[in-house]
């Protein structure tokens, strides 16, 4: 029960591009079209959920019993970005079809900051279930992260959709790239503020 | 380039929120008030200005191919420094700002930075490029902080001055993308004329 709980939290009630302003620059920059944003998003769904494995058990097998969290951001940003570079080299390997879908994906993910945001709030942040509030279990974690990473493609591919349509119509001058493509976020962002109660 | 004009380009010509569109997510998610948008814009003005220095004087060292990790490195070690600071001397603010201080790391603006200028200037220039883009990022911040508090709770700075009930929808989520939205549509205006 409480994985569809996380799921659905996750992914609607508490969309991480929408509601948590996470990854606001690649859903801003690769939204122009459906295709790309699909391939952003399966980047994003891979990198999110390996790197909060490993941060996850770094934190709790590495980090407390040392009793130096105040290292989290060093680390985590250091992991994030060799593994990155590491799911890079393997795919290049192992699948080149699958290397040539998210290639040039990959590097942007790095900065992504959503993928560090998730990794630091599977780690701090106590989550309530039935009326317990307790910090995530491993299973937990990785369920949430990929969710979560569900959300921002779930988002992405929504937003790609409406701005393939704008291309097609005036757009005033002051308003025409990023303005309009804020404001149309603004509004979808108010849709998915109807999400918010269910969990 | 004169020192002054290095700092000066960054506040209005490449400015990191309204021209450059860098930084957008700690853009929107810590501008709920004035106040908040200035303190979070102080902290990045902080890293900015300390890793665009460090890393312009070891710039040298670094072999090309592990230049954007050593540079995020160094940017890390900085954000760290923040967080210790400000949660021993403003830990309210750093309980507000949350998530978003360790997100420095990974903020477009710093990295930008350290690649575009810092890793091919000298350290004095480097380090007043990172003041300008520090102070630019942070006016942006504040004025987004601004008029988000003005419209969402009636208030400026932690003032009420507008009678009666806001518009409670520009402290929430889809306020700061509108809001945003307009602003640089304001700052596009004005640029033209």
């Amino acid at each position: 029960m409480e994985y569809i709980l996380i799921i659905i939290s996750a992914v609607f009630v508490n969309n991480i591009v929408l509601n948590q302003f996470l990854g606001v620059c690649p859903f801003l920059g690769v939204s122009n079209k459906i295709s790309t944003a699909a391939g952003m998003s399966a980047a994003v769904v891979f990198v999110m959920t390996l790197a909060t494995l490993i941060t996850y058990l770094i934190q709790n097998y590495v980090l407390n019993p040392l009793n130096i969290g105040f290292m989290q951001t060093v680390t985590f940003i250091l992991v994030i970005a060799s593994l990155v570079q590491m799911v890079e080299i393997i795919l290049k390997k192992i699948s080149p079809a699958l290397y040539q879908a998210l290639g040039i994906f990959l590097p942007l993910i790095t900065t992504n900051c959503a993928v560090l945001g998730v990794a630091i709030i599977v780690v701090t942040k106590e989550f309530t279930f039935s009326g317990t509030a307790a910090m995530l279990n491993l299973p937990q974690a990785i369920v949430y992260a990929a969710s979560m990473a569900l959300g921002f493609g779930l988002a992405l591919i929504i937003f790609a959709g409406l701005r393939e349509h704008m291309d097609l119509v005036g757009v005033p001058k002051p308003f025409r790239g990023v303005p309009i493509a804020l404001i149309t976020a603004g509004i979808l962002a108010l849709a998915f503020m109807g999400f918010s109660g269910i969990v | 380039m004169n020192k002054l004009s290095i700092i000066t380009k960054g506040i209005i010509k490449e400015n990191p929120i309204f021209v450059l569109v860098l930084g957008m997510c700690p853009t929107l998610g810590t501008t709920t008030s004035a106040f908040n948008g200035l303190g979070m814009g102080l902290a990045t003005t902080f890293v900015l200005m300390l890793s665009n220095l460090v890393i312009s004087l070891i710039a040298g060292l670094i072999p090309a191919k592990v230049r954007i990790p050593s540079f995020i490195v160094v940017i890390a070690v900085f954000v760290t420094v923040v967080q210790l600071i400000m949660q021993a001397y403003v830990p309210a603010l750093y309980e507000t700002l949350g998530l978003f201080i360790p997100l420095i790391v990974v903020n477009c603006i710093v990295l930008g930075r350290a690649e575009a200028f810092a890793s091919k200037n000298r350290p004095l220039d480097s380090f007043l490029d990172g003041v300008g883009a520090g102070i630019g990022f942070t006016l942006g911040l504040t004025v987004l902080g601004a008029v988000r508090e003005l419209l969402g709770s009636g208030a400026f700075f932690g003032w009420k001055i507008l009678p009666g009930d806001a518009m409670l929808v520009f402290i929430l989520a889809p306020g700061a993308f509108i809001a945003l939205g307009y602003l640089m549509v304001l700052f596009n205006k004005i640029k033209k004329a």
